[in-house]
């Protein structure tokens, strides 16, 4: 099988039916990419495919065949929101974090406060209550946000 | 700039945004095997024998009989074993560990256990073994009772079970390094794993242990990985390869330890104008199979039981007592979430029953400075019960929105809650916690075994030496809790370590700079070499405590809180939906506000999963619903908006007036959400407020 992975080309050997988490993790050594319950419930694996957030622990790896997979090494380790997420302590453990920014990555140029709960619905985080998240993310896209959520870092 | 007081960057880096940060089962060692615990499939009985099912070839496989020391998980008690011999006391109990370097074959081992079956103990009311009992007295409550012209208002208050979730499961991995062992692992308390291998080893072997980066744990990293750690360190050394065992979700739930359910009765006498005379209170822990921290977890309730509310006569009676299911431990509150939701819930039934307003029955009985507790402790100028309540009530304009919901499916609801801050007592003083402050050609590095597990330890405490020694806040570095390199500051527990750890650091940055004189940390290194400050906890010398009467001074101080929510009952599912919550809480002082906030937004959002969603279904002593699909923590969709509110009432014995905040933000939300169901006319004196629960609750 081959896919690309952060934009480059691979090829793997591995079962097809190898979850695309453990081919990740396991294979390629990119362990950004987390195991939170092993069933699509946490969000914790979250990977793009073809651009499209999925939990990477429920996808076989057959599946990518000639697709374009993305984690969060992808990102570098420069991104303005891995920034806004540390700064405005939108991760707090951080176990959580890599899925919840692959997941706030697909979001359109301005989304409603809706719009970002729902495009993160799948991802539980234990630590924040999710304000700071809001926060990461608004801040990100220039979006206000209501009034009595809306303090910052720098408050 | 000062640090302390400002949101300043974290110590943690860029990492956990990268997927950089290192979680155990990041970690990789060179011919690590996997280790895999085989558990018991009865919550009672006896094992008459146990038969290897599969082909043993590369296997290391470790029973009871492995254990070199003692077969035991060293904590206040040492009646768990690390590994079965006999008696099972529970679900999912460790018989035998296996490990090997193919996980498929692993996975794939079948161990065949035959039972003696014996009947299991589930309800706690009906148990006779007692882990503890705790009684506080203060005035003369049977007398008091009696009392002319009182009114009597009786209830009993149940809370059930709650997971921690912790997004990371447990997980260590154990490397043999000489004749001992090093534990990397997912951890809040590395030196009490120490304690609890020396235990198991006996004291001759090394042993290490290293915290990895941890993945959170609200109380399920105190004590748990203890046995974990035991469990890989068995396999280890029987090996001599590296074992890494890892949890996944559902053996992390059906296995590890859970918040205690809780059945608490009040019977008080008050005035008819609302003046509490006499509060009676009997709180009954289920504990499970052991005793782990129950004594403690009973003790923290119990003194929490009578709310943060003025009395004359009280008597708490406690008891933590044996029940045939995994043994409950701590978790984010320990105790008194329970028995602050049944003081809560209580009072919002003594103003029904005397036609008062609730908030004026609070604001008539809350604390003041100069009262005492239910232990007789007296409260000095940093005790805010009255100032969160009130500004609570203003900000959310409570009595006119509250009444403006009558007659809608719209309700609001409110709870005034206090958390004891460090541990109870003498703990401290027992406890003998010791901080390190090291020069290094650069700056100064923090050496404490207190852990980073999300609440921000690394940045609180660097901010607290950058002004205590006058530094650039970028010249201090935090060292990776490492038993081999650190001071035992004490477990990263009981909402102590910004308090009582953070203190100790502060004390040894004076010290520090009294050695520096005019240099800084770099010029002194340069001209003088490497350089050590260590010092111990003092706790404040006024605090007397008697463990016998649990009379005296509890805790230090205390954190005071009043949560505000208003939420929508859907009429014909009754699913609760969270519209708002204000929440308004003092501490001190915030050392770093966005961390602060944090705290009370993440509590918050613990507490109000376990008001409304966390319902822990037990089938014959195991947890049933032991996946993420049905035992529901709140989503991003659950949340409502929250508004948190910081006010500031320094505690002249924490490093820059900060009192203790990680546990408060969870003892609030669960009453506020059931008084606010009361306002709807439903008798709720139970949480999970599942819609099943509520569909079944009279009216109030």
């Amino acid at each position: 099988m081959r896919f690309t992975l952060n934009g480059a080309s691979t090829e793997v050997a591995s079962h097809p039916m190898s979850r695309l988490m453990d081919v990740l993790r396991e294979e390629h050594g990119l362990t950004g990419t987390k195991e939170g319950c092993g069933e699509g419930e946490c969000g914790a694996c979250t990977v793009l495919v073809n651009g499209k957030p999925v939990c990477s622990c429920l996808v076989p790896v057959a599946q990518v065949d000639g697709a374009e997979v993305m984690t969060i090494e992808g990102l570098g380790n420069d991104h303005p929101l891995q920034h806004l997420f540390m700064n405005e302590v939108g991760a707090q453990c951080g176990i959580c974090t890599p899925g919840m920014i692959m997941a706030a990555i697909t979001l359109g140029p301005q989304p409603t406060l809706d719009e970002i709960k729902t495009a993160l619905a799948g991802n539980l985080c234990r630590c924040t209550g999710y304000s700071a998240i809001y926060r990461a993310v608004c801040k990100w896209k220039g979006m206000p946000l209501p009034e009595v959520m809306a303090h910052t870092a720098a408050d | 700039m000062a640090a302390v007081g400002s949101s300043v960057a974290r110590k943690d880096g860029i990492g956990k945004a990268t997927g950089g940060a290192l979680y155990a089962d990041d970690i990789v060692f060179p011919g690590m095997l996997f280790g895999r615990t085989i558990r018991s499939t009865i919550p009672r009985g006896r094992v008459k024998s146990i038969r290897l099912d599969f082909d043993t070839t590369g296997f290391t496989i470790v029973d009871y009989r492995d254990v070199p020391g003692k077969n035991a998980v060293a904590l206040i008690a040492e009646d768990q074993p690390f590994l079965v011999e006999d008696e099972v006391r529970h679900m999912a109990e460790p018989i035998m560990l296996l490990a090997h370097a193919d996980r498929e074959r692993l996975n794939a081992a079948n161990v065949v256990i035959d039972y003696e079956e014996e009947t299991p103990l589930f309800d706690p009311e009906l148990s006779d073994e007692v882990f503890k009992t705790i009684d506080i007295e203060k005035g003369d409550v049977t007398a008091a009772l009696a009392g002319d012209d009182l009114v009597l208002v009786e209830g009993t208050y149940r809370t059930g079970h709650q997971e921690h979730i912790y997004i990371e499961p447990n997980g260590v991995i154990a490397v043999p390094e000489g004749a001992g062992v090093v534990i990397h692992g997912s951890m809040q308390c590395p030196f009490y794993v120490i304690k609890a291998l020396r235990c198991l080893f006996g004291e001759h072997p090394p042993l290490r242990v290293i915290q990895t980066e941890t993945g959170g744990g609200f109380g399920g990293k105190e004590e748990y990985p203890s046995m974990i750690a035991g469990h890989a360190a068995l396999l280890a050394i029987k090996s001599g390869k590296p074992v890494k065992i890892i949890y996944d979700r559902v053996e992390d739930m059906v296995a590890t330890t859970k918040r205690h359910p809780a059945i608490v009765k009040h019977r008080t006498a008050v005035t008819r104008d609302g003046r509490l005379v006499a509060m009676d209170i009997d709180v009954l822990l289920d504990g499970g199979a052991y005793i782990t921290l129950s004594p403690t977890v009973l003790s923290r309730g119990c003194i929490h039981a009578a709310g943060p509310y003025r009395c004359d006569n009280i008597h708490i009676h406690g008891r933590a007592v044996f029940t045939n299911t995994p043994p409950n431990g701590a978790f984010r509150g320990f105790g008194a979430p329970q028995t602050e939701f049944a003081v809560e819930v209580h009072m919002e039934r003594i103003a029904e029953a005397l036609g008062l307003d609730p908030v004026e029955v609070r604001r008539k009985n809350a604390l003041r400075p100069g009262d005492t507790t239910a232990t007789g402790q007296t409260l000095r100028d940093d005790c805010s019960a009255l100032m969160v309540l009130d500004e609570a009530v203003r900000r959310t304009d409570f009595l006119k929105k509250r009444d403006a919901c009558k007659g809608t499916n719209r309700a609001m609801g409110l709870s005034l809650f206090y958390h004891g801050a460090g541990f109870t007592g003498g703990g401290e003083r027992t406890l003998k916690s010791r901080a390190r402050l090291e020069l290094t050609p650069t700056g100064v590095r923090i050496a404490t075994g207190s852990t980073e597990i999300g609440q921000g330890t690394r940045t609180m405490h660097a901010q607290i030496v950058t002004d205590a020694l006058g530094i650039p806040y970028e010249d201090v570095t935090v060292a990776q809790p490492d038993t081999a390199l650190v001071a035992d500051s004490g477990p990263t527990v009981a909402s102590r370590t910004c308090m009582v750890v953070g203190k100790i650091l502060e004390e040894c940055a004076h010290e520090m700079r009294g050695k520096l004189g005019a240099l800084s940390p770099a010029e002194y290194y340069a001209q003088h070499g490497p350089l050590t400050v260590e010092r111990m906890y003092e706790p404040p010398d006024w605090i007397t405590w008697d463990d016998q009467t649990y009379r005296g001074d509890a805790y230090a101080t205390f954190g005071w809180g009043c949560d505000v929510i208003e939420l929508e009952l859907d009429t014909d599912t009754y699913e609760v939906r969270p519209v708002k919550l204000t929440t308004v809480q003092e501490f001190g002082r915030p050392i770093h506000p966005a961390l602060a906030r944090g705290q009370i937004e993440g509590g918050t959002a613990q507490g109000l999963g376990y008001a409304l969603l966390e319902r822990v279904v037990m089938r014959n002593g195991a947890m049933a619903n032991s996946t993420l699909t049905n035992y529901t923590i709140p989503t991003t969709l659950d949340m409502p908006v929250l508004d948190v509110v910081m006010m500031e009432n320094p505690y002249p014995g924490g490093p820059f007036g900060a009192k203790g905040l990680g546990e408060l933000p969870m003892d609030g939300p669960a009453p506020a959400v059931v008084n606010a169901l009361r306002h709807l006319g439903l008798d709720v004196r139970e949480i999970p407020a599942t819609p099943e629960l509520i569909a079944l609750s009279g009216a109030a």
